[in-house]
């Protein structure tokens, strides 16, 4: 037994010296070795060849349903004017007046059928689909058997990313995790100077780096002039917390959050000490102009590192861009914006948080095939005269959603939680009103 | 790696659905996921609850009124069978279908259409939509946008129009003569 023992502790003693001279060290002078660029290529080919006989096998058996992307729905993208135009202009006495007629309702109905179907804002908290299998079994939306070299391949996608790849993730995680607490306790104990910043400031970068490797994360960023200075706000959509490695293995920001107990807090209470980060205690959340205030005087500070806020609020699919919340809007500084997009071909970096915990996500993360995206820094912001912080926050939106490819909406994130506020109903009912000829003689009277 | 099939035979009389709806199997995958979805907790059945979860089916003036379609008189659940009949009522019209003097009508006819729309207004299923029928939709529509006097006189002039029979409510077949052709052509479910 004794000799066992040995053997299997020299055998880890390996490991970890191979781990961290091939990859720690590296990762944190920057310097890549090409391993990862070699596997995305190699997965890549991979999975073209996939694709390519799924859809043979697809033509060779026509009765398999085809998958469609779009989902159920012919979307008639008219507008209630348009589509009840059209409605009347059918009407057996053809009417011209423009009055109400029983078949708008009919309107109605059809669109309340169609969000039955399908909904713009459900699907955005579900993951998105993916036009062609991926080899993950978590993806596999009616993918049916094609070919025997196909299922050996998924075979050894499993081993591969189960037994080759998560320990080496693991590992890289721990050793990630125990140096950004113990290098940051270390920093803290020196003396306020230039010198502990750039320090604070290596400790954090290496130890994102090192966490990006445990991810296998292929980042890409694009107009690295536009990258978020000292005393502004980035704001940046929401997926996934892995969003927060993504964007610090570039740059260095102040976190913004909530505090938490266990290892989050350990973590987040060692990051304090080396460098300035805006934790609230839950009950400070509540109070918006606490917040405000203490978000205000970090910025004001030039010798802070740039906040990282997410306005969205909560994690959405990466398909689209929900409604920012106008508190970090009303601040009144430089916005810097930032679009990150991921390629959900190689792993779905959402976080679904009503369906995984945040640990079960994480082994989600590190059983994919990889993690690949783009930032884009876009050019900074400010709040122009005569716009409020809503219109500055939908601008500044608009822009990301443009940049990034994803889908523009107005819709409230925390919707996911919440009711409908009663005040989109009665948008819906003024609209029609309008519609109402007689309503507009003389003598109306309006109840508000 | 499942195969269609065994994802479709996982869905209860699968079979008689499609034949009785017209839905294609890829169709009813789609619908049964999306049933699935809506149906938070895994009961296997919907509550209005569910449907109310819907955002922007909660925003629309008439929601109330097309979820109720969902449940029969009585009951409080929906299952799979019901939820994919009625949503069968919007598939277009197969212009295709021969004309079997003895096969019951299909789902999706244009006379069920009108059915399914003369339904929402007639709550009490009386057959014919009364005057008070007739405003509470139109008071679900207008909201607080109108008076009392306007939504009375709207109701008034339509029925006016529409009631040939001068019993102050309007028949399914009066509903039927003043609804526009474009009904069935305008029917979105992608075949």
């Amino acid at each position: 037994m004794e000799g066992a023992w040995e053997i299997a502790f020299v055998l880890f003693q390996v490991w970890l010296s191979i781990v961290v001279g091939l990859i720690v060290l590296p990762a944190m002078f920057g310097v890549s070795l090409g391993f990862t660029d070699i596997y995305i290529r190699v997965l890549v080919k991979t999975l073209e060849w996939a694709t390519l006989r799924i859809q043979r096998g697809q033509k060779e058996q026509p009765t398999l349903p085809s998958q469609s992307a779009n989902g159920i729905i012919e979307k008639d993208d008219g507008s209630m004017e348009e589509e009840i135009g059209e409605l009347r202009r059918s009407h057996p006495k053809n009417l011209v007046g423009g009055d109400f007629t029983m078949c708008d309702a009919f309107y109605f109905c059809k669109k309340g059928i169609e969000n039955i179907v399908e909904d713009q804002v459900t699907q955005r908290f579900t993951s998105e689909e993916l036009a062609s299998w991926n080899l993950l079994t978590r993806t596999n939306n009616n993918f049916r058997y094609i070919s025997v070299r196909l299922t050996i391949i998924w075979g050894l996608g499993v081993f591969i990313r189960y037994c080759i790849l998560l320990p080496l993730r693991i590992t890289l995680a721990v050793i990630g995790l125990s140096w950004l607490v113990i290098g940051t306790t270390i920093v803290g104990l020196l003396p306020s100077s230039n010198a502990k910043n750039w320090l604070s400031d290596l400790v954090h970068i290496t130890c994102y780096r090192i966490c990006a490797r445990g991810l296998s994360a292929t980042i890409r960023y694009h107009n690295k002039e536009n990258r978020p200075k000292k005393g502004g706000i980035c704001v940046a959509n929401h997926t996934s917390p892995i969003d927060i490695v993504i964007l610090a293995n570039d740059g260095c920001y102040a976190m913004v959050g909530q505090v938490h107990g266990g290892l989050m807090g350990v973590i987040q209470r060692s990051m304090v000490l080396s460098c300035p980060h805006v934790w609230f205690e839950r009950s400070e959340m509540k109070d918006r102009h606490a917040v405000a205030k203490r978000l205000k005087d970090h910025i004001a500070d030039k010798t802070k590192l740039p906040i990282l806020i997410f306005p969205e609020g909560t994690c959405i699919n990466n398909t689209s861009v929900m409604m920012f919340k106008k508190g970090s809007f009303e601040i009144g500084r430089t916005i810097y914006p930032v679009a990150i997009k991921y390629d959900p071909q190689f792993g779905d970096a959402f976080w679904n948080s009503a369906k995984y915990n945040i640990v079960s996500y994480l082994l989600r993360m590190m059983t994919s095939w990889a993690i690949v995206c783009n930032v884009w820094y876009l050019p900074p912001m400010t709040r122009q005269d005569g716009e409020d912080a809503v219109q500055f926050a939908n601008r500044v939106k608009s822009a990301i959603a443009h940049q990034g490819g994803l889908v523009d909406l107005s819709w409230d994130g925390g919707l996911k939680r919440e009711k409908v506020k009663e005040s989109l109903k009665e948008e819906q009912q003024k609209m029609y009103s309008s519609m109402i000829k007689c309503l507009f003689s003389p003598n109306r009277i309006v109840n508000y | 790696m499942g195969s269609t099939s065994s994802t479709l035979l996982k869905i209860p009389n699968v079979e008689v659905l499609m034949q009785e709806t017209g839905f294609s199997p890829a169709h009813m995958i789609r619908l049964h996921d999306r049933f699935k979805a809506l149906d938070k907790e895994g009961r296997g059945h919907l509550c209005p609850q569910d449907f109310g979860a819907i955002k922007e089916l909660a925003m629309n003036p008439i929601g109330d009124r097309i979820i109720g379609a969902f449940f029969c008189p009585g009951k409080e659940t929906v299952d799979f069978h019901t939820f994919v009949k009625i949503l069968a009522h919007f598939r277009p019209v197969d212009k295709n279908r021969p004309k079997e003097p003895n096969s019951p009508e299909p789902i999706n006819s244009r006379s069920n259409k009108l059915r399914f729309a003369f339904q929402l207004y007639d709550q009490d299923k009386d057959g014919k939509i009364s005057r008070d029928e007739l405003l509470k939709v139109l008071q679900a529509m207008l909201g607080m946008q109108v008076t009392e006097e306007q939504l009375e006189s709207i109701a008034d002039r339509t029925i006016q129009e529409a009631d040939l029979d001068r019993d102050d409510a309007i028949s399914f077949e009066e509903f039927r003569k003043v609804s526009p052709e474009i009904l069935h052509s305008r029917c979105f479910i992608k075949v």
